[in-house]
């Protein structure tokens, strides 16, 4: 049997690889220097140890050293390519695309301009797998639109959008495009030339490496993009991002990158035998589960399951020894479900009894098989004290009744 | 957010789950909560028509862990009590047997409509619905 309890919640955060934790020891107290210090050589190795880790950081998503901006994380990096381009851009227009699963840190940043009277925004919807229609963004571009902000894979439900053609489509346009990647970044192959990415957001944690730590992608040439800073202070990383830097976690965030460009191939087709293997002993043991996101175009660790007629926060309390996520939002004053897997025509019930799975770099085959057996007798046992299941069993349909909600 | 080792305890040994036959007259059954905002209870009440006294309860729900553990101490507290003591059970005193946060005080009240709403639809048969059992009885003993 593995070893209790068993992590299988990947997309919310990763633990640091060992790799990368060595990397970082020696830059708290051995090498701590800032690495703004001009003039000696605490400075220097600072500096040195931040270069290469921009490299190693511009290698995985085919940029150039340069143009990697350090931020606090993926939440920051959106804010400040969203507020960043619509305030530098304001004389062009003040129109943004971008769509309905985005993560809060996007819509959110979208909503305060939107509050603020700086930007109109349209929030273009998903089909039932969660992908953009790059067609629609196409339709959706005004001439006032200076920025196209869609995720390269979403966090809930995995599916992958057709990131190069809504880049080619916003370039033609003549629109900034930015990419919250810290999904993708690390975990499948991201090419910002490729993809006419312009602003690319990721974040260290989601990839093995320290909370704490992400970086801004800033296309310095074939156009050059500019953003107007959201901090004030000493003027670092070009302008952009004022703050001493954290070197430690620049350090991890670069080492993290060079582990996962260095064995994405390998590890990618590892993590799909275990995910399909853990979808197909769901699916083969259980009727009446359904899948949430794209059949085929969806991270490799990712997998998003409702099971009807069973609340999904029910389902994590059985599953106790099992790290995973649920889409029912229960605890929430709102009672509402999640807005992404809604997003996919999900109905609420079926939203309530989403649970997601996300398979990573330290997962085993045994435990995959643990999760699958532990599952299927947690959702038998809850179906039995389920007056839905029941209902359904004998032929009510569930939709026809007359609820009496609170 | 943790739950409380009583949440804990009727999620894992749920007490009376199981359902009675709808149209015994002598059971009252009440479903409360809609699937879409992620709660159903389904609460069945055997009640002595002479006595007006609960004899068996049976739950079955749809719902996270309190909800569960909501419904099931409500068959255990309702057992043995006449329908209009019953009638005035508070949400409150499953919030603080179960030790609920504000949260999921939601699940409380869901419980305590499904005892209003057992005891209403056992009331129907027995009073203004179909009266004709009782007037039966009623004959048989005159």
């Amino acid at each position: 049997m593995p070893k209790l309890p068993i992590y299988m919640d990947n997309h919310a955060t990763t633990p640091v690889d060992q790799r990368v934790l060595e990397a970082m020891l020696p830059y708290f107290s051995e090498k701590f220097g800032n690495a703004a210090s001009r003039n000696h050589s605490f400075g220097w190795e600072a500096e040195e140890a931040v270069d290469r880790a921009r490299g190693q950081i511009a290698q995985l998503i085919k940029a150039k050293s340069k143009e990697i901006i350090f931020t606090s994380g993926a939440t920051e990096s959106d804010n400040l390519a969203i507020k960043g381009v619509v305030e530098f851009y304001k004389e062009k227009g003040d129109h943004i695309v971008t769509c309905v699963t985005e993560h809060k840190a996007v819509l959110d940043s979208c909503r305060a301009l939107e509050r603020a009277g700086k930007a109109t925004v349209t929030y273009l919807p998903v089909d039932k797998y969660g992908m953009v229609d790059p067609d629609a963004v196409r339709k959706a571009i005004t001439d006032r639109t200076v920025l196209v902000t869609i995720m390269y894979a979403n966090n809930e439900v995995g599916t992958i959008h057709p990131v190069a053609e809504i880049g080619r489509i916003a370039r033609e346009r003549g629109a900034v495009f930015h990419c919250d990647a810290v999904q993708a970044a690390g975990k499948i192959p991201v090419d910002v030339d490729r993809d006419h990415i312009d602003l690319l957001s990721i974040s260290a944690h989601k990839i093995y490496g320290p909370k704490g730590v992400g970086a801004l992608y800033v296309r310095s040439k074939g156009p050059r993009v500019r953003i107007t800073p959201q901090m004030d202070g000493g003027g670092h990383e070009r302008g952009m991002r004022s703050g001493t830097l954290n070197v430690t976690g620049i350090v991890g965030l670069g080492k993290a990158c060079e582990v996962a460009a260095s064995e994405m191939a390998e590890e990618n087709r590892r993590l799909l035998d275990l995910r399909d293997k853990l979808q197909a002993g769901i699916f083969e043991r259980l009727d009446e589960v359904s899948l949430n996101g794209h059949p085929t175009e969806r991270l490799p660790g990712n997998l998003n399951v409702s099971f009807a007629y069973v609340e999904g926060e029910s389902l994590l309390m059985g599953l106790h020894d099992i790290a995973v996520s649920s889409g029912s939002a229960c605890t929430s004053a709102t009672l509402e479900p999640s807005y992404v897997i809604r997003a996919l025509g999900v109905s609420d019930e079926l939203a309530h009894s989403s649970i997601r799975f996300g398979l990573g770099r330290f997962n085993t085959e045994a435990e995959v098989d643990f999760v699958t057996d532990r599952v299927t007798h947690e959702v038998k046992r809850l179906r039995e004290m389920s007056p839905l299941y029941e209902m359904a069993r004998d032929g009510i349909d569930l939709k026809s009744v007359q609820w009496k909600a609170e | 957010m943790a739950y409380s080792d009583k949440v804990i305890d009727h999620y894992n040994n749920p007490r009376n789950v199981g359902s009675f036959d709808k149209s015994d007259a002598d059971v009252g059954t009440g479903i409360v909560g809609a699937p879409e905002c992620g709660d159903v209870m389904k609460l069945q009440l055997r009640i002595n028509p002479d006595s007006r006294v609960i004899e068996d309860a049976r739950f079955k729900t749809f719902g996270c862990g309190s909800a569960i553990a909501s419904s099931s101490y409500v068959t255990e507290l309702v057992k043995g009590k006449h329908i209009d003591e019953a009638m005035t059970i508070k949400n409150t005193v499953i919030v603080s047997e179960l030790n609920l946060p504000p949260v999921k005080i939601h699940c409380s009240v869901l419980a305590e409509d499904a005892i209003k709403a057992a005891i209403g639809d056992w009331k129907k048969h027995h009073e203004d619905g179909e009266p004709a059992a009782a007037e039966q009885r009623k004959a048989q003993e005159g």
